[in-house]
């Protein structure tokens, strides 16, 4: 039945088991005559350490799957294992407190992980650093801009000291100059610390510029419709031509999918 | 990597927009003088009342007179204004204390919410004047009949202020505790208390407007000998007849409540609203 586990990877010898786990996962909203299928019968496995984007018109459950994931809901059937220390959250809104300077609500982060009060300030220190916002810790979030916001949030995230990091569109709001290079900070900061992300866009180049892989899931019901694999090398460019083709024949698949719905209206 | 880091640097100063932060005269005169003109008019209006000679003005005297009166016997008003005002903020505190802890009580069962929160809402539609016959029968005429009162006035809008607060914490800050871990009293410490504050403080607002009716009410209906308040100056200058002590004691209870209304309040919901990010930091100028 329905379940969703998480699983200390301190055991050893599960470093070869896949850092997110869905097995024939099913969501479904409402009740019998007018249920909608969110998802229907979703397996995945993302790799430790891998970079995954998920992918598909509106209604296909991409955000359902992260909030299964983020254990914020359960499934209807199936499993969702997620084997890390801990799993963080970003939305497409920041959702920082606003009540909280940029430091506090990195702080609070930090103090609600019972990190020891002597360590606080040190901490908060180094994730503005790895931001690049040192700058602007007594700012409030309505004071920055979206961006910095975003990475304010990212930073947030971070302070847990999470080993799986869920985004679902975090840069959807975001003017194109600012998304690319935040782009370039979310690659730099992958490859430099080994997180597991699952990454959810309707920006299909987004996709392509930061995954490993491309998942592509078909709308109501979502189910995986193909995977991509992603082989240009890092650092990438969202302008690069190999990005642009695979890019191109994903958007051919997508729009695709979508038409289905326009011939067939269910 | 020192190019990303160059690059965000810069758009970072570019999209922070420099605050046009006009000077602390500029903005002090700027929140004064519609107000000032807006009292202008309305003694104008007043004069001009007074002039048509719609009434004769020993009933209806003018601005002039009132004002005489007012500064004449100043004293008077201020220590008559005193025991108003200590009694006003007596039953508010106790107000806030009740309202808060119902509040507090209320918002953590639905049900509670469902069955205390439509009470208190009536509560608050129930005019404070019309408690005051039971408030005699209960305490005698004395300064706890005027207490329950204001309390009873002013508890309700506290603790909706509290309620709204709570159930108005946007869904996404909620979620985003979660993720964090924040769990019980410390989500309720750390994340609903803090997004519920602004709301919180509109209903301290609109409780201590509820004290000062109620209060008002309760002084011109239980007398307290020997004690001189504003209310009992009302009646006191209609009675006499001393009709420029009854009008010079109405500018005063309605200065009064300008003045706290502005400055307690209005600035307490301005810092607020400000750091929050919920006005715009120009337009709240």
């Amino acid at each position: 039945m329905a379940q969703t586990q998480t699983l200390d990877s301190v055991l050893e010898g599960d470093g070869d088991l896949p850092a997110i786990s869905l097995d024939a996962v099913s969501k479904v909203f409402g009740h019998a005559g007018d249920a909608t299928h969110a998802l229907d019968r979703v397996s995945l496995e993302v790799a430790k350490g891998e970079f995954v984007c998920l992918i598909g018109a509106s209604g296909c459950g991409k955000s359902t799957l992260l909030n299964l994931v983020a254990d914020l809901d359960q499934p209807t059937s199936g499993t969702v294992t997620v084997r890390g220390k801990r799993t963080s959250l970003m939305f497409q809104e920041s959702a920082l407190f606003p009540w909280q300077t940029v430091r506090g609500n990195i702080d609070l982060a930090l103090r609600l992980d019972n990190v020891p009060k002597s360590e606080l300030k040190g901490r908060v220190r180094e994730l503005l650093e790895m931001v690049h916002l040192e700058e602007f810790g007594d700012k409030r979030p309505h004071e920055l801009s979206g961006g910095m916001r975003q990475r304010t949030a990212l930073a947030r995230a971070l302070a847990q000291q999470a080993d799986v990091l869920l985004m679902d569109e975090p840069f959807g709001a975001l003017d194109a100059m600012t998304r690319d290079l935040l782009h370039d900070e979310l690659e730099a900061l992958w490859t430099r610390t080994g997180l597991t992300v699952l990454f959810v866009t309707h920006n299909v180049r987004e996709a392509v510029r930061l995954g490993n892989r491309v998942v592509l899931l078909t709308s109501r019901p979502g189910r995986i419709a193909e995977e991509y694999p992603v082989d240009s090398g890092r650092p990438r460019r969202i302008d690069s031509s190999q990005v642009a083709e695979l890019a191109a024949s994903i958007t051919d698949r997508l729009r695709e999918e979508v038409r289905r719905h326009g011939d067939s209206p269910s | 990597m020192a190019t990303v880091q160059a690059e965000l640097a810069g758009l970072d100063a570019l999209e922070l927009a420099v605050p046009r932060r006009r000077s602390r005269r500029s903005r002090i005169w700027a929140a004064t003088w519609p107000k000032l003109g807006a009292v202008t008019i309305a003694l104008l209006l007043w004069q001009l009342v007074v002039w048509s000679g719609w009434k004769e003005e020993f009933v209806l005297p003018g601005p002039v007179t009132v004002f005489k009166e007012l500064f004449e016997n100043l004293g008077d008003y201020i220590s008559a204004a005193a025991v108003t005002l200590q009694r006003a903020v007596i039953g508010f505190f106790v107000a806030v204390a009740i309202g808060t802890v119902i509040g507090a009580v209320v918002v953590r069962s639905r049900i509670l919410r469902s069955a205390v929160g439509s009470m208190v809402t009536g509560l608050m539609t129930m005019p404070s004047i019309a408690w005051f016959p039971a408030a005699i029968v209960l305490f005698g005429f004395g300064e706890i009949a005027i207490l329950f009162v204001i309390v009873i006035g002013a508890a309700p809008s506290v603790a909706n202020g509290f309620i709204a607060g709570v159930d108005n914490t946007p869904p996404i800050l909620m979620r985003a505790a979660r993720m964090l871990g924040a769990r019980g009293w410390t989500n309720f410490r750390h994340v609903v208390l803090p997004a519920a504050l602004p709301t919180y403080v509109g209903g301290l607002k609109q409780g201590w407007a509820f004290a000062w009716r109620s209060l008002l009410a309760g002084e011109l209906l239980v007398q307290i000998a020997g004690k001189a308040s504003l209310g009992r100056d009302l009646d006191t200058g209609r009675q006499l007849p001393d009709f420029p002590a009854m009008y010079a004691t109405m500018v005063v209870i309605f200065v009064i409540g300008v003045l706290v209304d502005s400055l307690v309040f209005g600035k307490m919901e301005r810092t607020i609203r400000r750091r929050y990010g919920l006005i715009d930091a120009a337009a709240a100028d």
